[in-house]
């Protein structure tokens, strides 16, 4: 899927064993690769943005996986033959270290391809185009990274 | 009756809606008051406050206390998100612009409320505080502006009594690297929204959180009384844990 982003890759990757594929990415972190569980998964690798129309659709719950830090389960959301989101039910959340590794590797937040609403509403949240502050505070933000 | 009027001020359009307003008075003391701060704050002109403290015309023990005020709050909003919200430009110049917006319309928002109104909202440039109903008799109703087409919106949230501001670039084929990682794409978030207690929350947190890039929806999922909503640069979107109890279905 050409709307994924690199970090909803590895929840796909638990959820598509479910679905009797399985995903390559270069993505996923040593933490994972680590995981016996997912070591386990078919290793055949499919290209996921050519998968259009091919699944059938419903929401589709993975098993827990431990991934090496916690367990991951996933919910994958298929419509109209497309995987258009994935939610995480599990996820290792009880320590700094293993929320610092999330905030990496884990799209524990729920996610989902953005489309155009018709709904009536009394007014609208943009940013403003030029935004001199974004810009400064990106700056200043990506010097202290330096 | 609702009074609804838009002006250009501070260079952007900022719009004022009342429920039951009996007169445009409360209306049009708001908008002088945007103009006042315009002209205190504007980087712009040469004559504003600002521009003199950046000159040195003017020691800082003699700032006016709308300028302390604001440059307090740049200074705990530094303090609260990493170091990832500066005023101060390279040249060392300060420009307040990034929190000077969402804290006019709380103000703003609360000449309103002491005039007696419980049912309006202002909206400057996209920030906005909402309180009460809309002419309906329901919650205000914003629109999440869709990023790739300014005309659209791709969510609604309904809003009483909190803010909503969004921090975005807008601009395609803009790409971000991590220095920590050259080489290394970060996910680029063109959008992002956040929903507070008011509008200068949530203002001032979306600025910080945008310049996190990826990580700053994070930020704002672990920030007590804050919720969000990003958009990638692939249009997958990213919401906090309590986003969905605003989304209208």
């Amino acid at each position: 899927m050409k709307f994924l982003s690199n970090s909803s890759i590895l929840a796909l990757s638990a959820a598509a064993t479910l679905l009797g594929v399985a995903t390559f990415t270069p993505a996923i972190p040593a933490q994972l690769l680590l995981a016996p569980s997912l070591d386990s998964a078919p290793a055949a690798s499919v290209q996921l943005a050519a998968n259009t129309g091919k699944y059938k659709d419903g929401s589709y719950k993975g098993p827990a996986y431990d991934a090496y830090y916690g367990l991951v389960q996933v919910v994958a959301n298929i419509s109209g033959g497309r995987l258009v989101s994935v939610d995480v039910l599990q996820f290792p959340k009880h320590q700094n270290t293993s929320r610092a590794i999330n905030r990496r590797a884990l799209p524990w937040l729920e996610t989902s391809v953005i489309k155009a609403q018709g709904t009536r509403v009394n007014m609208i949240s943009g940013a403003t185009l030029t935004s001199r502050a974004y810009l400064l505070s990106l700056r200043a933000a990506l010097a202290k990274a330096s | 009756m609702t009074k609804r009027y838009t002006r250009l001020v501070m260079g952007m359009p900022v719009t004022v809606e009342i429920v039951d307003a009996a007169s445009s008075g409360v209306i049009e003391a708001v908008f002088d008051y945007f103009t006042a701060i315009d002209r205190r704050f504007s980087t712009y002109k040469v004559d504003s406050e600002i521009s003199a403290c950046n000159r040195g015309d003017i020691a800082p023990a003699q700032y006016s206390s709308d300028m302390r005020e604001v440059l307090a709050l740049a200074e705990r909003t530094k303090a609260e998100t990493g170091g990832f919200f500066e005023i101060r430009r390279p040249d060392g110049c300060m420009d307040p612009s990034g929190i000077v917006k969402g804290w006019a319309v709380r103000n703003a928002a609360n000449i309103i409320r002491q005039a007696g109104f419980r049912n309006f909202y202002v909206d400057a440039g996209g920030d906005i505080e909402a309180s009460g109903n809309n002419s309906d008799g329901e919650s205000w109703r914003a629109g999440i502006r869709n990023p790739f087409n300014a005309d659209g919106i791709v969510n609604a949230v309904a809003l009483d009594g909190c803010g909503i501001a969004t921090s975005g670039s807008y601009v395609r084929g803009q790409h971000i690297y991590d220095p920590h990682h050259p080489g290394e794409r970060l996910s680029d978030i063109v959008s992002l929204t956040v929903i507070g207690p008011d509008v200068l929350e949530a203002d001032r947190f979306a600025t910080a959180a945008f310049a996190m890039g990826a990580d700053g929806i994070y930020f704002i999922e672990d920030r007590p009384g804050l919720e969000g909503y990003a958009i990638d640069a692939q249009g997958i979107a990213t919401q906090t844990s309590g986003f969905g109890a605003y989304v209208i279905s």
